[in-house]
């Protein structure tokens, strides 16, 4: 190796740019032991036969008994209200935070920053100081809109916003939005078409990631529905949790898979194209 | 609302441009005046480049003639109907940009059938006229690749194809060519004029390069803060420039000290007729191109004694700097075989040509 190499790669080690690939595994290993002992312990109660020992399929098949649907009735409700807030919510990023980006990113590009910083603000309010908030705002909502549990998706809305802000900002930053549009502009598309043939399928990654982010932030979601008095997949866990430890863990590994399939959705899209490698 | 633009086919219809009339238009952001009341006439089929440094307003009054910016008086004409207010999307005009601008989630023939889609032309026939407009600029065979599969030139062909398909009345070029290789961009600005000028298209070309802008266009606005200093034939520019700042601009010029006297411009002892408006006596610069300098003996009439400072070989001819005895620089272009080394003395001979000039405080 030579001297110019040798001093070169210690400065590379020196700077931290780029760690060995011990260092790599090392932090992998870490990282991932961290990640799957819990998981691993959710999977193996849910197998355990009971105090006596022994491990069993028991629990997992029950969910499949004739009268699951009875006995897990509330959970199965929770489930749905996750869905459909999942739904509504993705909605409220679609309908309102997706077109006020592009708008600012095309029309008025000095609100960025302000715009940016209002979406991040819901990430430094933790959840219980945004119920506080938020209660006296319900007690309005609930006599406009009712006591719908959808209604819960305006305050998602709100906690899903620095997410998805910075999954569509990203895909925002990395394509030429202004020259696009113009360009689409200039061949007879109006705004609407634009937006619909130009814009939307550019920015697919970064819609579909906000989408998905949403999706698994909202069924995680256990503070406000339960200060607020709504059920969702949390709060229906917690409460057959206490009649059935096991059928709650398995709900939990379940809505845990879908949060990873949503997640790794996200990945295979960000390497997806259209056809082949760039050149 | 649907679009009711003529769409016409690529078959070459020579004069089927639209007249465009810029009539006193502004454009000021806060404080900033883009354009100060711009007027510019350009006939059916007339290619002009807009030419000047950054920031002179070139590009704004492209994007004002577009559409793609508003602009506060003034009117904007396209075949004697004003469109200042009408929207992009429906001034029937063609654009391609300085940047590469193909959707680069459709493959090139569906770039180019998209604006005949906009207007709802029936599938068959955009097909069709996508293909002959991709024929048009040599790339027939690449209609199935995406954008990031083809180079630079080649996306700019796609783009001009792209413009052109629906067969605008005006095509505008917002420096097309500046991202490109010397080489591709000589290529590519022969092939713009060439099919420009077959369709017959009115085209606006805004570049900073002078010697694109001279290359290509019929005539050249030259625009300085906003306003056009002059507007007339390559030829016309350069050999007539109206100031010192169009003589400077367009080709190279020295700055030379000297005295206007009367109806000529003194220069080491050499009296060269002054160009453009007359000028009080008093010291001046004179604009002296390499072509009106040539080398010569010491024996010559006029001869100016002078230095080398520096020398580029330029190909086909040598292009040398001289310091003069008053320390100002002069730029001679002469044959490749005469190789003049730095600090070497020579003399220099000023052609009897025409010189523009620019105030010079003493």
């Amino acid at each position: 190796m030579s001297a110019v190499d040798r001093a070169t790669r210690l400065g590379a080690v020196r700077l931290g740019t780029e760690p060995s690939g011990i260092v790599r595994w090392i932090i992998l290993g870490v990282v991932g032991v961290v990640f799957s002992i819990p998981i691993v312990a959710m999977i193996l109660f849910s197998l355990k036969a009971g105090l006596a020992g022994g491990y069993t399929l028991d629990h997992w098949a029950s969910l499949f008994d004739d009268d699951a649907a009875r006995v897990y009735r509330n959970l199965f409700t929770g489930i749905g209200n996750s869905l459909l807030l999942a739904v509504v919510t993705v909605g409220i990023v679609l309908v309102v935070l997706l077109p006020t980006m592009i708008l600012v990113h095309l029309q008025f590009p000095r609100l960025r920053r302000v715009l940016e910083f209002i979406c991040i603000i819901p990430i430094t309010v933790p959840a219980i100081v945004l119920v506080v908030g938020l209660a006296p705002v319900y007690s309005v909502v609930v006599r406009i809109a009712g006591g719908s549990v959808w209604t819960l998706a305006f305050a998602y809305g709100i906690t899903v916003l620095p997410y998805a802000y910075r999954a569509i900002q990203s895909n925002l930053d990395a394509v030429d939005v202004v020259t696009l549009s113009e360009a689409g502009r200039t061949l007879s598309a109006d705004w609407g078409r634009v937006l619909l043939f130009v814009l939307l399928p550019n920015l697919k990654r970064g819609v579909l990631a906000a989408s998905f982010i949403s999706v698994a932030v909202v069924l995680g979601e256990f503070t406000i529905a339960s200060l607020l008095n709504r059920v969702n997949l949390q709060t229906a866990l917690l409460q057959v949790s206490q009649s059935n430890p096991y059928v709650a863990v398995i709900f939990a590994l379940l809505a845990l898979a879908l949060a990873f399939v949503l997640l790794l959705s996200i990945g295979r899209l960000g390497r997806t194209r259209r056809t082949g490698s760039e050149s | 609302m649907t679009l009711t633009a003529p769409t016409r086919t690529m078959t070459a219809e020579p004069g089927s441009g639209a007249t465009v009339e810029l009539r006193g238009v502004v454009k000021s952001y806060g404080s900033m005046q883009a354009l100060s009341g711009i007027d510019l006439v350009m006939e059916p089929g007339e290619f002009i480049a807009l030419l000047g440094p950054s920031g002179c307003g070139k590009t704004t009054a492209l994007r004002a003639l577009s559409g793609l910016e508003t602009i506060d008086s003034g009117s904007i004409l396209i075949d004697g109907v004003d469109v200042a207010s009408t929207p992009t999307n429906k001034r029937d005009i063609g654009m391609v940009f300085q940047s590469y601008s193909l959707f680069p989630h459709m493959t090139v023939i569906e770039n180019v059938e998209f604006g005949l889609r906009m207007r709802k032309v029936a599938k068959a026939d955009r097909g069709a006229r996508a293909a002959e407009a991709l024929e048009m600029v040599g790339l027939g065979a690449h209609g199935a690749r995406f954008a990031h599969q083809l180079s630079g030139g080649q996306q700019q062909r796609v783009a001009l194809a792209r413009a052109l398909v629906t067969r605008p009345r005006v095509l505008l070029l917002d420096e097309p060519l500046s991202a490109l290789d010397a080489k591709v961009r000589v290529q590519l600005r022969e092939e713009i004029r060439r099919i420009t000028r077959d369709l017959g298209i009115t085209t606006v070309f805004v570049t900073h390069d002078q010697e694109e802008a001279l290359a290509v266009a019929d005539r050249v606005a030259v625009m300085r803060a906003g306003r056009i200093e002059q507007i007339g034939t390559p030829r016309e520019l350069y050999a007539t420039p109206a100031n010192p700042f169009v003589a400077d601009f367009v080709g190279l010029t020295s700055r030379i000290p000297g005295e206007i006297d009367g109806e000529v411009v003194v220069v080491h002892g050499i009296r060269l007729p002054l160009l453009g408006e007359p000028q009080p006596d008093g010291p001046v610069f004179a604009l002296i191109r390499p072509e009106d300098v040539a080398l010569a003996t010491a024996d010559a009439p006029g001869a100016i004694a002078a230095s080398v400072v520096s020398s580029s070989f330029l190909g086909s001819l040598r292009r040398t700097e001289f310091a003069l005895p008053d320390g100002s620089l002069i730029a001679v272009q002469h044959d490749v075989n005469d190789q003049p080394e730095v600090g070497d003395t020579a003399f220099l001979r000023l052609r009897m040509a025409p010189v523009a000039a620019s105030a010079r405080q003493q």
